[in-house]
């Protein structure tokens, strides 16, 4: 973990909804794994007294970058960086997937909307390809398809509209999947999105005595486990407890959290 | 002229008087990636009580203007399990260790001072009698005088270590709750704590927070904590540990100007994790500036 100030080096949108910002941050951008976050602040938004976390989108070198959609205050700020503006960030934060995957295993990716981000990031660091399944409401909000196809990937797609891909949940094409391909494939999954999203895929993980590493969101106030706004009722060694979800995550297997919402 | 910053408060020897505050720190290494634990003068450590205890449900914290509004109830691994976990970290360190301790009833807050006088690395202990988040203990009983001697009294009776009750904002007269800790044996007062305080999402028509009201912090409420600390200057002589919305050197010295002899960074920890740092750096610049040799010297020196 560290402290540094990044310089914009990139700022573009991709598509209508979505940007990416990237920052030249030589002190952070070597240590990320991917499923970390930095914890952000700009100068603009001086009167904000929280950081704003995003998941790692990919790293280049020197360079990491965020994958971004207008939601609040922070982000709308966001939208006004220019070239050679600076932040400060503070990361990588949390802990990343694992990246060490059984002899059989194929890894499946699933993701809500621009939950996607951290799944290419963990995408190009894995030596073996897999499915990624890709949620969203239209069109517009499937993002990095091609990205992954180019990668060697195979890439499902949902849409709640039918504007792309089937039809439906993202869990549509999932189980459409799983029941023709679980008899022959060990699948281990990778999910970043919606609550309800990463408890569907942990149950179906779960019944399949499958591994399942979900990324969750939950509001977060210092990002290092100090002030424990963001914490998950988990079960760890059959113990229940209250785990962080920014330093003890936001990585956990689907085994141990224990959904309430 | 290089201005000395260390001072002595309540018996306690600090390399200077800036501290950070309960419930923003952790328990010292959360941070220590970060901010070198050894440059300040002390961590307060997030409030101990007797047993582990599990805090409110989420949402915990939002952020409102100049500043957020929390709710985090408290949670904390309890005394053994602090003592355990976290002090063999800090006793590493050159800091001073002051333990926030709370309890849900009197004898608790005596059981939990017993459990801490005599621990190797432990410099004082901060009373919280104001944490606005919990039923039972907390502000319940900081918000009336005599409940507020009885806590003081009850833990001045359980240990030798210097006593640091820690006040809510939201009383009538500030001064007449410092003068009954000082009169009850304290030997400093922290204040202070975070407003009562409630954001509400219009969309829904539900509280933000889980236990719908929180306590309010940040730069929002510095301007109000400085009369606060002024007043209690007027009212005791033990020294006054300051803290409420410092950003910078700048709310810390007016602080000390009205009367406190140590200030606490709390929120802005959050904000930028070196705060507390530049805070030491910007007063050390001030007091050179000013001709000013010893940082004693600021403390109540206000002119009216």
């Amino acid at each position: 973990m560290r402290i540094e100030n990044g310089t914009v080096v990139d700022h573009d949108a991709m598509g209508p909804d979505y940007r990416v910002l990237t920052l030249k941050l030589p002190e952070v951008a070597p240590l990320a794994k991917p499923g970390q976050f930095i914890h952000l602040r700009l100068a603009q938004l001086h009167d904000a007294v929280l950081r704003r976390p995003f998941s790692i989108y990919r790293i280049d070198g020197t360079h990491l970058s965020i994958l971004y959609k207008t939601v609040g205050r922070g982000t709308a700020s966001m939208q006004n960086l220019r070239l050679n503006d600076s932040a400060s960030v503070v990361g990588p934060l949390g802990n990343g997937f694992p990246l060490n995957l059984a002899g059989s295993v194929t890894p499946i990716l699933v993701a809500g909307g621009y939950g996607v981000a951290p799944l290419y990031f963990l995408a190009r660091e894995m030596t073996r390809h897999g499915v990624l399944f890709i949620g969203g409401a239209k069109a517009a909000d499937i993002l990095l398809a091609d990205e992954f196809r180019a990668l060697g990937w195979d890439v499902q797609v949902a849409t709640d509209d039918g504007s792309l891909g089937v039809k439906g949940l993202v869990t549509v094409a999932l189980d459409a999947w799983l029941q023709a391909s679980a008899s022959h494939t060990q699948p281990e999954f990778f999910a970043c999105g919606p609550n309800g999203m990463l408890k569907a895929v942990g149950d179906r993980a779960i019944r399949g005595n499958w591994k399942a590493w979900l990324s969750l969101d939950r509001h977060m106030g210092c990002g290092v486990g100090a002030c424990l706004a963001c914490v998950q009722k988990v079960r760890l060694s059959g113990q229940e407890t209250l785990a962080r979800v920014c330093k003890d995550g936001p990585i956990f297997e689907a085994r141990d959290v224990i959904w309430e919402d | 002229m290089t201005p000395t910053l260390d001072i002595t408060l309540a018996g306690i020897r600090m390399k200077n008087p800036v501290m950070v505050a309960s419930g923003t720190f952790g328990y010292g290494p959360e941070y220590a990636d970060l901010v070198d634990l050894n440059k300040l003068g002390a961590i307060v450590v997030k409030g101990i009580s007797l047993e582990p205890w599990g805090g409110n449900k989420t949402p915990r914290m939002v952020e409102v203007s100049g500043g957020l509004i929390n709710a985090i109830g408290l949670q904390n691994p309890g005394v053994a399990g602090f003592i355990g976990k976290y002090m063999p970290f800090l006793r590493k360190h050159d800091l001073a260790v002051i333990v926030n301790i709370w309890g849900k009833t009197l004898e608790e807050y005596a059981e939990v001072a017993t459990r801490f006088d005599g621990v190797e690395g432990v410099h004082a202990l901060e009373i919280n009698i104001s944490c606005p988040n919990v039923k039972a203990g907390g502000s319940s009983f900081g918000t009336t005088l005599e409940s507020t001697a009885k806590v003081v009294a009850a833990v001045r009776a359980k240990t030798k270590l210097p006593i640091i009750p820690k006040l809510a904002p939201n009383v009538s007269d500030i001064g007449a709750f410092a003068k009954v800790c000082e009169d009850n044996g304290a030997d400093a007062i922290s204040l202070i704590n975070s407003f009562p305080a409630m954001a509400i999402d219009i969309e829904t028509r539900r509280p933000i927070l889980a236990n719908i009201s929180g306590g309010l912090s940040g730069p929002a409420i510095h301007p109000i904590a400085v009369k606060l600390v002024y007043e209690a200057a007027k009212a005791v002589t033990i020294p006054l540990i300051a803290l409420g919305g410092i950003t910078s050197a700048k709310d810390a010295i007016e602080f000390m100007i009205a009367g406190a002899s140590a200030v606490a960074v709390g929120t802005a920890n959050f904000t930028e994790p070196l705060t507390a740092l530049n805070v030491i750096d910007g007063l050390r610049n001030y007091l050179a500036r000013k001709n000013i040799s010893r940082v004693q010297e600021l403390v109540r020196s206000i002119r009216i």
